[in-house]
């Protein structure tokens, strides 16, 4: 084994390159998130609506990207939708759009099971207090869902944050990319990727702990 | 886009004319695979019987190593080992590299569902075999393990299907496994969506073909119910 | 018929697949008065107080609340069933109290029962929160409006239901065996609540086995047996001069506990 010298000052040379990583590579996963749990939200209807025109389709999407690398997925909207005449997007757009229908399909299976998990009783008792169909669905089903669901939020937002990484692949600066281009120049390497280890530990577990406040805020069912 | 006349620029052409690498990539893909689930899950039995079973400072270490895996990306891990490797003057292939960090994250993932799935079986089934005077080892793989097996089954299939899915990104550090192998293809002729459309469907296959093997081993070990 | 007849039910009929639950029921319930029914478990008591309030739609029959039949209107001699939102329109008319309460979990007992009263009924917030209020105050719950439902005992729970179907100043109030899912000291303050609102003159029909509250609050008592009327009449005339060896051996049960008839 060589003799390793750390010499720390590339870190703290590079820190605001490091951070603004960190936080575009949050920005990315928040924002995905956002829109995967809207297409997760339509697309779990669809599972349970009961027509099989709308939850065939839907079925095949989710399996579809489950069964797919994340990466390979990357590069086909990247580098595939332009041969489709999809010319506007940037990278990051390409990037944000590829995420948020990865994390669609996973959000449809968590929204899938708080939808089938809500007691039947409460949508009778708001039936019987005559509200109509989507005054039912808006003020007693989703607020439910969306506590029951809360943890799986949760533990999505964490994954996607980390899926950020592979936005690297396609020369998006977020950490991984900064740490690796940082690598390249210095060759500090102890230093450089126990920096983004740390960093993405330390967000993962302030984004866990942040989640278990809003949990606690909403824990009113039981 | 599949157009079925047989000349240079056509999906079935070039398709055969690269046969070799793309056989060639799924091996990578498949053996890279295969032997980080063999490892993980050797690995992982054990990180999960210290989680579950351990003294407390063993508890502790495997605590932290799952949760430190779990919560940097993998491919962070892949690059950390790859450059971190070659650094203590360790030459291995990238390959290796990739291999030894997809189990070291696999593993953790198995570690956990192995707690889990141990904890679930009634702590009257240890007593029990201590009672008939197993030692330790022997309750764990006689009693324990066959019960906890049925638990762990779909969890242990859905680390798989996230292992084949990470061995793409051993692409980033070189290794020309199948998405790599489909990207060179790509570069020389331009046909971008029939190359990742195909490789799409390669991978359903694979995955497909490992989950329908886990639902067979479901229903092998359904009398297994507590 | 009379004019006060506020609910009358002609010949309802109600299958579960093979199984005829109700086999024609026929029923009258007047303004102000308290209709109970009584019987056996699988009697179809439930059934039909499910029926009135379109949670089930029954397969034969009338139902009629205020003259108009509930859930369909007839268009040409032909039925067509109404759309959602005149259902809904029908169900702000009748009131529910469940067995297992179905308060809404992520909204505390004073949003329960200000939700019907936003959403359905359009009220502002304000006035809304002055309704709530003051029943949960006439539930005796005024100082718990801000609890959530798991932090409140089952009869407390029982209680806020009650207040969040009376708020909506319904027409005639359905109990589904509001106390049998209650511990035993528990119902005592909830059959209380009931009697309040009977004597405050709010039409109700009751499915209940509290055969003691039965007898002394109901104005007219259904004893239903295998999704048939058997015998309806006074309290009275019910309890007192059982006409079937059903009726007897049902009534029967209760003596010991309560040391009636």
């Amino acid at each position: 084994m060589i003799d390793y010298n750390f010499d720390w000052s590339v870190i703290t040379r590079n820190w605001d390159r490091f951070l603004e990583a960190l936080a575009l590579g949050l920005g990315l996963a928040v924002v995905s998130l956002l829109i995967g749990c809207v297409i997760g939200l339509a697309a779990a209807y669809a599972r349970v609506s009961g027509n099989k025109w709308l939850s065939g389709p839907v079925w095949a999407y989710v399996e579809v990207i489950r069964c797919t690398p994340l990466l390979l997925l990357i590069f086909f909207i990247y580098f595939g939708l332009p041969e489709f005449g999809i010319y506007f997007m940037d990278k990051t757009q390409s990037f944000v759009l590829t995420l948020s229908l990865y994390a669609g399909a996973y959000m449809s299976e968590v929204f899938r099971a708080g939808l089938s998990s809500i007691p039947r009783q409460y949508v009778e008792a708001a039936k019987a207090i005559g509200m109509r169909p989507w005054q039912r669905q808006r003020w007693v089903v989703l607020p439910v869902m969306f506590r029951i669901t809360l943890p799986s939020i949760g533990n999505n937002l964490i994954s996607l944050f980390k899926d950020t990484s592979l936005a690297a692949a396609i020369a998006i600066p977020e950490l991984t990319f900064v740490a690796r281009q940082i690598n390249a120049n210095t060759f500090r390497v102890m230093e450089v990727w126990l920096t983004a280890s740390a960093l993405y530990l330390a967000t993962a577990w302030l984004l866990a702990t942040l989640l278990r406040q809003v949990e606690r805020r909403y824990a009113t069912i039981r | 886009m599949l157009d079925f006349s047989f000349v240079p620029g056509t999906f079935w052409f070039e398709a055969w004319q690269a046969r070799f690498s793309l056989l060639s990539g799924i091996w990578v893909t498949m053996s890279a695979s295969a032997l980080t689930i063999l490892f993980a899950t050797i690995l992982g039995v054990a990180v999960g019987t210290a989680l579950a079973y351990g003294w407390w400072w063993l508890r502790l270490l495997a605590r932290l190593y799952v949760d430190f895996m779990r919560g940097i990306p993998v491919l962070v891990l892949i690059l950390f080992t790859y450059y971190g490797l070659a650094l203590f003057g360790i030459n291995v292939p990238a390959y290796w590299a990739g291999v030894i960090a997809l189990s070291a994250f696999a593993t953790a993932h198995i570690g956990e569902t192995l707690r889990g799935a141990v904890e679930s079986v009634p702590m009257g089934q240890m007593e029990a075999g201590k009672a008939i005077g197993l030692r330790f080892l022997q309750r764990l793989r006689y009693v324990i393990l066959p019960q906890a097996l049925r638990r762990m089954l779909p969890p242990w299939v859905n680390t798989g299907l996230e292992v084949v899915k990470g061995t793409t990104l051993l692409s980033i550090i070189g290794v020309v496994e199948l998405l790599l192998t489909n990207q060179q293809i790509v570069a020389r002729n331009y046909l971008i969506v029939d190359f990742y459309l195909f490789a799409g469907l390669l991978y359903l296959m694979i995955n497909a073909s490992i989950a329908a093997l886990g639902a067979r081993l479901e229903r092998r070990f359904s009398y297994l119910r507590y | 018929m009379a004019d006060d007849v506020l609910l009358r039910a002609q010949g309802v009929r109600k299958s579960f697949g093979a199984v005829e639950v109700l086999k024609g029921i026929d029923l009258e319930v007047r303004q102000g008065q308290v209709v109970s029914l009584i019987g056996a478990s699988g009697s179809g008591k439930t059934t039909f107080l499910r029926c009135v309030n379109l949670l089930e739609e029954h397969d034969g029959g009338e139902i009629l609340l205020d003259g108009d039949p509930v859930g369909y209107r007839v268009e040409g001699g032909r039925r067509r069933r109404l759309s959602e939102t005149a259902i809904s329109a029908q169900r702000a008319r009748i009131g529910m109290v469940f067995q297992q309460f179905n308060l809404f979990p992520h909204l505390t007992a004073e949003e329960n029962v200000m939700l019907g009263l936003t959403k359905v009924l359009n009220k502002p917030k304000a006035e809304a929160r002055e309704i709530a209020t003051h029943w949960l105050g006439r539930v005796g719950l005024a100082e718990r409006r801000g609890h959530y439902p798991y932090q409140l005992s089952g009869g407390q729970q029982q209680r806020v239901a009650i207040a969040r179907a009376v708020a909506m100043e319904p027409r005639l109030l359905l109990f589904d065996e509001v106390t049998s899912a209650l511990d035993p000291e528990l119902v005592s303050e909830v059959l209380g609540v009931m009697q309040g609102l009977a004597e405050s003159g709010m039409t109700m029909l009751v499915v209940s086995h509290e055969m003691l509250f039965v007898r002394e609050v109901s104005h007219h008592v259904v004893f239903m047996d295998q999704g048939r009327v058997a015998q309806a009449g006074t309290p009275e005339a019910v309890f007192g001069n059982p006409e079937s060896e059903r009726l007897r051996s049902f009534l029967g049960r209760f003596h010991g506990m309560f040391g009636m008839v």
